[in-house]
């Protein structure tokens, strides 16, 4: 288990994405690993969720690598297959599906070997489903709510419901996009609280956020981006405490 | 208000059972009030049972588009084409049967001063060959034209104006005289639907008879693969197509299944109206017709299957009620039945049942509101 701590569950490399003219990352490398909830901050246009897009196939790089789990080359495959290799992505506005059930949400996300829509319909009844859903929905705090449709639910919820989607897929990397943006505090505690109990040996959380005090409560390292490349590693504490970092972020 | 109208758009059992009771009912009365009570006081005339037959056909297409609207959430502006492919092909049966069988020279024959028809009505006098060309052509065809579509990842709007473009480059097509479809006459004059003379009572009757029981098929075998986790992946590809892919979904080959699968269905309501009209022509083809399967489905209601039987049997029913006395009122009020259902009801008359979820207010915090939960249940 300690071991694990120190493995690369992400690795990106070099990488460098551009639309049209616009280079919306220069060159930048870095590193997520098991075990640790990594936070990435950075102002506006920073590129925070272009490296999302790249990660989970949406965006195409112009040139780097990005390896997961030390050798799976990400930018081969195609949304879905990353997905199904260990990829989980939360997006920054609570996606759900609104006229299913909660249950019904989680059950969808459930992925059984072998992994195809075929075999997922065949073994739509598979005892496993059961128990693994009543986990999640303890987990994410809406076992009450199981049956309500997700269309009803409140915005926090909705995040949550999110999330134990992702929970369910067992994912090797977890990324969350803004997770408590447009949340009350009561919802943005709760949600902290969450993500710190995603925290596993065999799993690496990556925080994208505004909110410096959310990442400072939950992530166990950051990653400070400007314009695209890192200026900044390390603990929260330091960063607040570096001079580049104060000028580009913090100072304004 | 977008999470609300998805929430409206849920099938409610009690509604489906309600509609599958009326239309097993309507199939029962019908040949017995049409057949041997026709003269009773409840009697069906030929001419009324008729009409029910039509608007079964219409309710099939209704139940075609609503599988790739309503639940997928792709908006298909160009079901015409498939139903006029299904009727197309009905029509050349009929007429190659009639002229292989009883010698009866179809028009398009004696308008073109051909000898024979050419190559592409060869064999159609065989009823399980034109049955077998109804649900492939058009299936095929769907198949081809989705794939690139969804492939390409073309959604929304894009998509419907293509399936429009595509609708209206098959009217062009049917309006010439040299491809053999009959032009812009199209083809009618048929003599018999299976061996039975088209214009007899009891043809009639159980032509309208088999469209009912049809469509009373088709509605129940959807309902039911709606209900099975093939519809939850389409209901969650119509809500969060996004999610559903980066949860590992590749949503081609469902989007592609249902498209293909409506596009059949749409054949075979087609194939079941031409017999009836007794008359296919390309205004079949026309826009007009493919907006107006799709007003049938906004006003039942999108993503329940009832919504789009009941929506496609009021206006049509409707239609033949004007059209008797003021034909040219029609396209004014079917406009104005469209704006007031988009204004005051964003999922058609489905959204009626549902002012207790549409008053509940969003529940704050991360408090479980009890009365949210019991409307969910309810829907």
């Amino acid at each position: 288990m300690a071991e694990m701590g120190q493995q690369q569950a992400i690795q990106v490399d070099g990488l460098r994405v551009s639309f049209g003219d616009f280079v919306a990352i220069p060159g930048l490398s870095f590193i997520a690993r098991y075990g640790e909830i990594h936070g990435v901050i950075g102002p506006n246009g920073a590129g925070k969720t272009t490296l999302l897009d790249v990660i989970t196939g949406k965006t195409r790089p112009k040139a780097g690598k990005v390896l997961l789990d030390g050798g799976v080359d990400l930018l081969r495959l195609s949304e879905p297959e990353i997905a199904l290799a260990g990829v989980g992505r939360k997006f920054q506005k609570p996606s759900v599906f609104d006229a299913l059930t909660v249950r019904e949400n989680l059950e969808l996300a459930l992925r059984l070997e072998p992994r195809s829509i075929r075999a997922e319909i065949l073994n739509w009844a598979d005892s496993r489903r059961a128990s693994r859903i009543a986990e999640v929905l303890n987990e994410i705090g809406l076992g009450d709510a199981a049956d309500r449709l997700a269309g009803t639910l409140a915005h926090g919820q909705k995040q949550w419901l999110e999330i134990g989607m992702l929970l369910m897929q067992r994912p090797k990397l977890l990324m969350l996009d803004e997770p408590v943006a447009g949340m009350t505090e009561q919802e943005t505690a709760h949600t902290a609280d969450l993500v710190r109990r995603l925290k596993a040996p065999d799993r690496a959380v990556l925080v994208i956020e505004h909110d410096m005090a959310f990442v400072e409560e939950i992530a166990d390292r950051v990653t400070v981006l400007h314009e695209g490349a890192p200026i900044f590693e390390g603990r929260m504490a330091d960063a607040r405490a570096n001079a580049r970092v104060r000028e580009v972020y913090l100072g304004r | 208000m977008a999470a609300n109208d998805a929430v409206g758009r849920v099938e409610r059992p009690g509604l489906f059972r309600a509609v599958a009771a009326a239309m097993a009912a309507i199939a029962v009365a019908l040949p017995i009030l049409g057949g041997p009570m026709a003269d009773g006081p409840a009697g069906i005339s030929p001419y009324f049972a008729n009409i029910i037959g039509q608007i079964a056909t219409f309710a099939l297409l209704a139940i075609a588009v609503d599988l790739i609207w309503g639940y997928a959430g792709i908006l298909s502006l160009g079901h015409g084409l498939f139903f006029a492919f299904g009727g197309y092909l009905v029509a050349m049966h009929m007429l190659k049967a009639g002229y292989v069988y009883d010698g009866v020279t179809p028009d398009v024959m004696t308008f073109m001063g051909w000898t024979e028809l050419p190559v592409h009505w060869f064999g159609l006098e065989f009823f399980p060959y034109a049955l077998i060309l109804i649900f492939a052509l058009p299936g095929l065809l769907a198949f081809a034209y989705g794939y690139f579509s969804f492939r390409s990842r073309v959604a929304g709007v894009y998509f419907a104006i293509i399936t429009q473009a595509l609708t209206y480059v098959a009217m062009l097509l049917m309006f010439r005289n040299d491809t053999g479809f009959g032009g812009n006459n199209g083809m009618t004059g048929f003599t018999k639907v299976l061996g039975f003379d088209v214009g007899a009572d009891s043809t009639i009757v159980g032509l309208a008879t088999a469209s009912v029981v049809i469509t009373l098929g088709i509605y129940l075998g959807c309902g039911r693969l709606m209900r099975s986790p093939f519809g939850r992946i389409l209901i969650a590809i119509r809500d969060e197509e996004d999610r559903l892919r980066f949860l590992g979904y590749d949503t081609l080959w469902p989007k592609l299944a249902v498209w293909t699968l409506s596009a059949m269905i749409a054949a075979i309501a087609g194939a079941l109206y031409v017999p009836q009209v007794g008359i296919i022509n390309p205004k079949l083809l026309s826009p007009e017709l493919s907006i107006e399967i799709a007003v049938w489905v906004a006003l039942g209601g999108r993503g329940a299957l009832a919504g789009a039987v009941i929506g496609a049997v009021l206006i049509s029913a409707l239609k033949f009620w004007l059209t008797g006395f003021a034909p040219d009122l029609w396209p004014f009020i079917l406009a104005g039945v469209v704006l007031l259902i988009v204004i005051t009801l964003p999922n058609g008359l489905l959204d009626l049942r549902l002012p207790r979820l549409r008053a509940a207010p969003a529940p704050a915090g991360g408090a479980a509101s009890g009365a949210a939960a019991e409307v969910g249940q309810g829907g």
